[in-house]
């Protein structure tokens, strides 16, 4: 987040942060007085704990808070509303759990006033019914916003590309049904275009998720699912499963590469003229459960992404169909 | 980067071999049970086990057994987070197979929510609740018997698991089509199944019984809204557990109608529609959360008052604010799906009425604090549990709130902050409670306290440990880090984090420790409770002394307001007139039966022959079962009563008139 | 059990049924009540898998193929006819007639095996013509909500006939009537399943 100081950003874009810091921080605190020895056990925790989250808030691996894509910032905007609402309520908690312990401790000398009998306050709850409806009725009303938003194409202005995503056991095929051609765990994306993934799976249920562009959405098997998402950056995205599949599921990534609409079309040609076809049996192969490293495929055959989905029970869904038809 | 030695799932052997992890426990399994067979045979205690505690009937001793089986199960559950942590300290570990991460994932999980959060949850329920509301035993006390026996077998099969076949390895949600036989043949996913039918059919009943309980057996003058709030939370959850269990009861048996007899309900073929198992897995699962923490809230609730000498504040909003929770769980669960492709009305319902959820539990919270607001606290351990889960659950409801967005939840699902948020809810909800109400009601069960100095270096190990442990998880997840994963690569800027969060794991097993060495230290050098009423308690479990006699009260008290045990102990103080005692009459209780046991062994030799699809062995303990059922109708002889002599002499034993 | 409220109950009220006489009484009557609740919850999600499911037949037999409108009407009819009885034995316990009790609880159970009979000869039948529970999702569905049923029906026939035994020994007495009350209210709850059933599945799947 833009929030955190400079300070913090420095030495902490590598992995581990750096020990001397750590030293000087844990320093600084110890040397304040400390009444008793539970407080520092719990300053110490605390710091222990910001450490880590300071050294990498700022950094751009934290990848859901630098979305390169319109559908990532919608949901990175929506993230920071909600950190912002709900510390509304956090903050006087923790204030007032530390005051009301502070002072009423039951030790000898202690003057705060005692009152057993104090339990029932209508203002007070009214307080503390009416703030979290209002916070949760703001909130409601930006989730439904966006979870509209989200089902439609991020950018009207130019046309759409469909990639036809299938999660296999345990590795990724993307069918591009405009160029004919296929890949295994790794998409190129032209950018500044909204790209139509339509989703399935066949193999145990998994979810399509590259965090920097957007959310995710599963890959299920027998139905076609749709997650709309774009780059506004090239670069290479990182994307990985996110629904356990067994043995092979921590292999599960692949890269997104975005690029410009030029350099995906010569991608796609020079794919078209170098790499292999994709046959039924080779397909059938690489449906067989294991790893394998990155493909590409000239061609592939041209119902194969259409008949799993109706195999699996796509047959009986209209929305499947009604996907697929929109699709064509 | 191919898998070596990939050969798909199937079991090479009936007893798991090929890991010295699992040989070890084997040869720790033999010793330990030679160990207990020989210190029972030696000292003579077989009888004593059987006549006390395998055949009773007494819900304190129930409650007993389950705190028991549950903190076993807390350490099988710990060790394998520790495992897993372990694993994932360092990038690229090769300190466990992913086989074996999985199956420690999925045994984590299970373990954790079914064989110790709940039996954490109906321990507590048993030994206070019939206390509470001045009763002399649930409402069906053998029934009660039975749920403990079949939840005590159903984890034993869970277990068993490990060296026997081999563990589940599909998750603890136990999706399909993962775990249909093409993608997960083995027994693994059979015991999953079974363990928690078993189980499962024990809580349904305890759900039945607690709600006819409370409804049914108050003591006189104690209406509903004088009850204590933990038997409102149990109340609650009894109601939850009611309308939840049969979903989970369908969702597992179709699962396991599929993988014995392939059926078609779940797989990918044939018309199957795994979705469904989704729906129904969730519309008990959601609810489920609110079954285990709710009784922490009353745990809370309790602590809180009574540690601050103070009424708890805003009794009726405490009691809607559980009701709401306990209607809106069930008209939230598909938040555990928003990925999965329903239309954005759909989702924007569900993420609206999850957020609802925030808002009695931001009044419970509220509550809390202004219980102690004006109040004199005293800082004991169970207070300190309490209040060390102020905070914790404020972030944890907080991040369940931005969970609830559905939007952001496309990006959250699956990934380290979804692991962080339930862990700081069930941990920081329950777990914390469960401490609580352990430290509370150790004197009432067992007649001593709980040694303090321990008991804050437990609860500091813990809670310290607790933060260390997830906080960095939620920065994982915004780093784009997933759940379920054994082995990540290095430059993704995880590994600090990753470490960090080891680290925490580790602290949090040494306050568990600690713990355990209390229970042990305290056993023999504990202060005694020999008043009954060692916190100066509000509620009606500590006008008996402790341990209670069998029978609780000699008298059923009259109830005259809230805070019963307060109330009367404040006019005794202002000496105002002790009622003249009613004359003793004999007590009606009920005879104990080890047909309950022998029941819950037979459900378990048939779960078993069902695991290995063993019919020779299944079809006959599904008869035995059926015999017991039909031995427990022809009985009729199920009572006796104590007589007046025996009262008199056990209370003069107890120091009472 | 622990009589709380034992004094309340132990002056004899002429107007309170035998069977809520005793508190244990009261308490298991009301136990089995929230029991019910349970089993038509774990109905209803068997309704909700056979309605998601029973058009997905994969290529086989169909509901219009299998099922058989004489048949299903047959067996709506006895287990209606049996749920009749078994209130006239409810009628007659409170009447204090032990034979008459009897007899109908006899007859409720020869009702009960008539309609486990037909059920079985239409599984039977089914699976002859190679509808089987594997061979599609709506199959498995099928047998699994209409089998459920039946396995409860089997139970029920199994309860009535302990507790004939049971009667024929002790005759009428506050627990047997308890007894006899909770086999009838299962026994009613089971006729209502059935006619979900008779809806949902036969009805809904001739008249597509």
């Amino acid at each position: 987040m833009q929030l955190c100081s400079s300070v913090f950003t420095l030495g902490f874009l590598k992995d581990t942060p750096d020990p001397s810091e750590v030293d000087v921080m844990n320093k600084q605190v110890l040397r304040r007085p400390t009444t008793n020895r539970s407080r520092a056990v719990w300053r110490c925790g605390t710091l222990l704990m910001l450490i880590p989250l300071l050294a990498t808030g700022c950094s751009p691996q934290v990848v859901m808070l630098h979305p390169v894509g319109p559908v990532g910032r919608i949901e990175e905007r929506l993230i920071i509303l909600s950190i912002v609402l709900v510390t509304i309520v956090i903050v006087p908690v923790f204030v007032l759990l530390w005051y009301i312990v502070r002072r009423y401790r039951d030790v000898p000398g202690n003057d705060a006033p005692y009152r057993p009998e104090f339990s029932e306050s209508r203002t007070l709850e009214i307080v503390w019914w009416g703030v979290p409806i209002l916070i949760i009725g703001i909130l409601a009303v930006f989730t439904a916003r966006d979870t509209f938003a989200l089902t439609k194409p991020p950018e009207r202005s130019a046309p759409p590309l469909t990639v036809q995503v299938t999660s296999l056991d345990w590795k990724w095929l993307f069918q591009y049904p405009g160029q004919k051609i296929a890949t295994v765990n790794y998409c190129y994306i032209p950018t500044n275009r909204p790209i139509q993934f339509i989703l399935t799976a066949n193999a145990p249920m998994n979810s399509f998720w590259v965090p920097q562009l957007g959310g995710q959405e599963y890959t299920m098997p027998g139905m076609a699912m749709q997650l709309w998402l774009q780059a506004d950056k090239p670069g290479v995205y990182h994307g990985r499963g996110a629904q356990f599949t067994g043995k092979g599921f921590a292999h599960m990534t692949f890269d997104v590469t975005a690029t410009s609409q030029a350099q995906f079309d010569a991608w796609a040609k020079q794919i078209q003229k170098t790499a292999p076809a994709l046959t039924e049996a080779g397909y059938t192969n690489l449906a067989h459960p294991g790893l394998v490293g990155k493909m590409s495929f000239s061609s592939y055959p041209p119902n194969i992404f259409h008949d799993v989905i109706m195999k699996e029970g796509g047959m009986y869904m209209k929305h499947d169909k009604a996907v697929l038809e929109g699709e064509k | 980067m191919a898998l070596p030695g990939y050969v798909g799932n199937a079991p090479t052997s009936f007893f798991v071999t090929g890991d010295p992890m699992i040989y070890a426990s084997d040869v720790l399994i033999v010793l330990t049970v030679i160990g207990i067979v020989f210190v029972l045979t030696y000292y003579k205690k077989w009888g004593w086990l059987w006549r006390e505690w395998l055949t009773t009937v007494d819900h304190k001793k129930i409650g007993i057994m389950y705190l028991i089986a549950a903190l076993l199960m807390l350490f099988r559950g710990g060790t394998d987070a520790v495992l897993m942590r372990t694993q994932l300290a360092l990038p690229n570990m090769h300190f466990l197979e992913a086989e074996h991460y999985d199956q420690i994932f999925t045994t984590h999980g299970t373990i954790m929510i079914l064989f110790m959060a709940m039996p954490l949850v109906f321990a507590m329920m048993n030994i206070a609740v019939p206390l509470q509301i001045g009763a002399r035993d649930v409402a069906f006390p053998y029934l009660n018997a039975i749920s403990f026996w079949l939840f005590f077998f159903g984890a034993l099969l869970l277990n068993l698991s490990f060296v026997i076949g081999g563990s589940p390895d599909g998750g603890w949600t136990s999706y399909p089509p993962l775990v249909e036989n093409p993608t997960d043949p083995g027994p693994g996913e059979n015991f999953y199944l079974l363990a928690l039918q078993i189980s499962g059919i024990g809580s349904m009943a305890t759900g039945i019984n607690f709600l006819v309980t409370i409804l049914k057996m108050r003591a006189p003058g104690m209406t509903l809204m004088r009850m204590p709030l933990f038997c409102w939370s149990i109340l609650a959850t009894s109601i939850l557990i009611i309308f939840s269990f049969p979903a989970l009861t369908i969702a597992l048996a179709l699962v396991l109608i599929d993988r014995l007899f392939d059926a078609h309900f779940f797989t990918m073929l044939q018309g199957g529609n795994p979705m469904m198992y989704i729906n129904l897995f969730w519309v008990w699962g959601h609810p489920e959360v609110y079954i285990v923490v709710l009784p922490a809230f009353g745990i809370f609730s309790e602590v809180i008052a009574t540690f601050s000498r103070k009424r708890t504040f805003g009794y009726s909003s405490m009691v809607a604010s559980m009701l709401a929770i306990a209607v809106i769980s069930y008209l939230v669960w598909l938040h555990h799906f928003f990925t999965m492709g329903a239309g954005p009305g759909v989702n924007t319902f569900f993420a609206i009425s999850t957020m609802c959820v925030g808002i009695p539990t931001g009044v419970k919270v509220f509550n809390w604090l202004f219980t102690m607001y004006q109040g004199r606290i005293r800082m004991t351990v169970p207070m300190l549990w309490s209040i060390g889960f102020i905070p914790t659950f404020a972030i944890g409801g907080a991040t369940g709130v931005m969970l609830a967005v559905a939007p952001a939840d496309y990006q959250y699902h699956n990934s380290y902050f979804l692991i962080a948020h339930f862990h700081q809810t069930l941990i920081g909800g329950v777990v914390y409670g469960m401490f609580a109400g352990l430290y509370y009601w150790w004197p009432k069960m067992f007649g001593f306290i709980l040694n303090e100095r321990i008991g804050r270096w437990a609860f500091w190990f813990f809670n310290i440990g607790f933060y260390v442990c997830f906080l960095p998880q939620y920065q994982l997840g915004f780093m784009g880090m997933t759940r379920r994963i054994y082995v990540y690569p290095a430059g993704m800027g995880w590994t600090a984090l990753n470490l960090i969060s080891t680290i925490g794991a580790y602290l949090m097993a040494v306050g568990f420790v600690l713990i355990v060495v209390d229970i042990l230290y305290s056993i023999r050098y504990g202060e005694r409770d020999v008043t009954g009423d060692p916190w100066d308690g509000r509620t009606l479990e500590w006008s008996l002394p402790s341990p209670a006699p069998h029978y609780n009260f000699a008298r059923i008290p009259t109830v005259t307001a809230r805070d019963a045990w307060w109330v009367m102990k404040g006019e005794r103080k202002r000496g105002e007139v002790k009622r003249e005692l009613e004359p003793l009459e004999p007590i009606h209780m009920p005879n104990n039966s080890g047909r309950p046991f022998i029941l819950s062994v037979l459900f378990f030799l048939g779960g078993f022959g069902l695991v290995f699809e063993w019919y020779w062995l299944a079809i006959p303990s599904g008869i035995g079962v059926m015999v017991c059922l039909l031995l427990r109708s022809l009985e009729y002889n199920m009572d006796h009563y104590i007589p007046v002599s025996e009262i008199k002499r056990t209370e003069a034993a107890l120091g009472r008139s | 059990m622990s009589l709380a409220h034992e004094e309340v109950l132990s002056h004899p009220d002429h107007d309170i049924p035998l069977e809520y006489s005793t508190e244990d009484g009261v308490l298991k009557i009301f136990g089995f009540w929230i029991f019910l609740a349970t089993d038509l919850i774990l109905f209803a999600c068997l309704f909700s898998m056979y309605q998601i499911l029973h058009l997905n037949t994969a290529g086989g037999p169909t509901e219009q193929d299998l099922y058989n409108v004489p048949e299903f009407m047959a067996e709506t009819l006895i287990l209606l006819v049996s749920s009749f009885t078994c209130g006239l034995a409810t009628l007659e316990m409170r009447k204090g007639h032990r034979g008459a009790l009897m007899a109908w609880l006899i007859v409720t159970v020869l009702l009960g095996l008539s309609f486990i009979f037909l059920e079985v000869r239409e599984f039977v039948d089914y699976v002859g013509r190679g509808a089987t529970m594997q061979r599609s999702a709506f199959l498995s569905s099928f047998f699994t909500l209409v089998g459920t049923h039946g396995c409860h029906v089997s139970l029920g026939i199994l309860w009535m006939l302990s507790i004939l035994y049971q009667l024929g020994r002790r005759g009428i007495q506050a627990i047997t009537a308890r007894k006899v009350f909770i086999v009838g209210l299962y026994w009613h709850f089971l006729d209502v399943v059935w006619v979900f059933i008779f809806t949902v599945v036969y009805l809904q799947g001739v008249m597509h």
